[in-house]
């Protein structure tokens, strides 16, 4: 069972905030995932190498020809916040 | 001439529009008109560009047929995780809701530059992480064959839009199962292409190393076509590859000299008794046209879930960390500095699942828990991929049913996220190893489609659609859903 504290480590990583109701609630659920996913612990999979992409790809290459990319204002055109052409956020700590 | 679409398949729409009996305009009316009358029971789509649609309807009417584009002036729908330049792109989150990309998905400008008229978007789970699309964050989309029941999921929207006429045919995504499912639930056919075959680019990721884009169709024929409009390898994907030959029209009525597995794992105990009936007349239905169905053991399917529930998760916990409130999307109005406005950004913009995910992921990749989770995780798809190039060592193909269950209950398992994830224990392997996987409708169990997975080796899809052509011929399903008496 991950504990309350292990719940709330992990929610920090990821830039998420849960009320106690919802870590009432998640503790549990998570607890119940891993507890399956548990379950490839049991395998002897020694002298398997992981796979990260299943289709084989050697190194990918191409000629470094400049094309259009998008211009500073459509690049701009969803930012919640800006100034001056670029992405305002608020003060940092 | 009054089209009536029920029923309409892609190629017909085509077949219409070359006859000059039918303008665009008049076939993309018929189906906003269509779209009207149905979609307030369905709620298939999250936007429908009624504008935009008869505009470029208009522009393919106003100019001479061009004989290098077949498909111009045949609408399609659009699953709302392509970006679409111009239009509101949301991924059924609230984070995204407002956005509107800058730029076209590759599939998107290639159907655009083949003249095909964008209908709109379709509902799916958030950030296509769900198999019911109950997680969408904007409306419950409903099984055209029973509005009780879910569309299946992720891309319920696409899947129930097609089965209910709504488009004559549609694109989805697929990552562990949410192109065939949810064919499957509703009675469509839904074609997963190889790894690789199709472009992500503007695609807005969930798990990179399985997410494929591919048609929702209701045949055969229309999978293939629309595959073959957006397939090929791409510049602004690396990980894009193309086909090796075009899928084709398929043509095949029979399946002499093919040897299908049939896997034990997935037909036995795992399924519900309704399902494994229809698969059986699925399989007499492959005998009988000359295929040869021999049971076969992948036992590594059955750790697929729990290798997929700590794969993809790691890949979105990652891929969602851009949802940051500074670029685009939803931005916290509470927050005091930069740390806050990320917390508070990210927790009011993504739903439950969608954090769940994050959560197991970011759980799994942290310090101390890597080799445990994710390490084994990929050794358990080296394990799979390995049995599955076993498997094609002695046969053409390998099948089962695509979803073990048929549609369930709207409301049925949004409290048991596990009961939820089983449901894709049938294409989750297919996905692991990176194998081309397409559903058709083999039956009905009481009243509700069952949908037939066949799986092959990576690039063969020109044959698997064949063989599929092949059973669809042979089962002849009439594939109308009586909306007016299930969802009346």
């Amino acid at each position: 069972m991950i504990s309350r504290e292990e719940v709330e480590h992990v929610a920090r990583l990821a830039r998420l905030h849960f009320d106690d109701e919802e870590l009432v609630r998640l503790q549990p659920e998570l607890s119940g995932i891993l507890d399956y996913v548990q379950q490839l612990s049991e395998l002897d999979l020694s002298g398997l190498e992981p796979t990260s992409y299943a289709v084989a790809l050697k190194n990918v290459l191409r000629a470094d020809v400049p094309w259009e990319g998008l211009t500073n204002e459509e690049a701009m055109s969803n930012a919640p916040d800006d100034e001056r052409g670029q992405f305002a956020v608020p003060r940092i700590g | 001439m009054a089209i009536n679409v029920q029923g309409l398949t892609a190629h017909a729409c085509r077949d219409l529009l070359a006859s000059r009996e039918v303008s665009s305009t008049e076939l993309t009316q018929a189906y906003l008109d269509r779209i009207d009358e149905v979609d307030g029971r369905i709620q298939a789509y999250l936007l429908v560009d009624r504008e935009g649609a008869l505009e470029a309807a208009a522009a393919v009417d106003a100019k001479a047929p061009d004989q290098r584009k077949p498909w111009e002036g045949v609408p399609i729908a659009l699953k709302d995780v392509l970006c679409t330049k111009g239009l509101e792109t949301t991924c059924a989150s609230r984070i995204l809701k407002g956005y509107v990309p800058p730029y076209d998905a590759t599939v998107v400008a290639k159907l655009r530059q083949a003249g095909l008229v964008f209908l709109g978007k379709l509902n799916m789970d958030e950030f296509a992480m769900g198999s019911s699309t109950e997680n969408s964050a904007y409306q419950v989309t409903r099984n055209p064959w029973d509005c009780d029941r879910v569309p299946g999921g992720s891309s319920g929207g696409s899947a129930a839009c097609v089965a209910a006429s709504e488009a004559p045919w549609a694109l989805g995504t697929d990552t562990g199962g949410s192109i065939r499912q949810p064919a499957s639930f509703c009675g469509v056919t839904g074609l997963k292409p190889t790894y690789g075959a199709v472009s992500r680019y503007g695609l807005i990721a969930f798990a990179s190393s399985l997410d494929q884009i591919g048609p929702l169709t209701r045949n055969t024929k229309d999978a293939a076509a629309l595959l073959d409009l957006i397939a090929g390898r791409d510049p602004l994907d690396s990980t894009s590859t193309g086909l090796n030959e075009p899928a084709g029209i398929p043509t095949r009525g029979d399946l002499e000299g093919l040897r299908f597995g049939v896997v034990s794992e997935l037909t036995g105990e795992a399924c519900d008794p309704g399902v494994r009936e229809v698969f059986q007349s699925a399989v007499d239905a492959i005998e009988s046209v000359g295929g040869v169905c021999e049971p076969v053991s992948l036992p590594s399917v059955e750790r697929g879930v729990a290798a997929y529930y700590l794969i993809a998760p790691s890949e979105a916990s990652s891929n969602l960390a851009r949802f940051d409130g500074v670029r685009y999307g939803h931005r916290s109005k509470h927050a005091e500095d930069l740390y806050e406005m990320y917390i508070h950004t990210r927790s009011e913009g993504f739903g439950a699942e969608v954090k769940r995910r994050i959560m197991i992921g970011t759980y799994a990749l942290s310090a101390g828990y890597y080799d445990a989770y994710y390490a084994q995780a990929q050794r358990t798809r080296t394990l799979i991929i390995k049995d599955f190039e076993e498997v094609f060592r002695r046969f053409d193909y390998v099948i089962s049913p695509t979803a073990p269950s048929v549609a369930f209950k709207i409301g049925e398992k949004v409290s048991d996220p596990l009961a939820m994830y089983l449901n894709d224990l049938c294409t989750i392997p297919v996905s692991l190893a990176a194998l081309p996987g397409i559903s058709i409708p083999a039956g009905f169990s009481a009243g509700m489609p069952v949908g037939l997975q066949i799986v092959g080796p990576h690039f063969s899809e020109h044959g698997i659609l064949n063989a599929a052509h092949a059973v669809e011929q042979r089962l002849a399903l009439d594939l109308v859903p009586p909306l007016e008496e299930v969802c009346g």
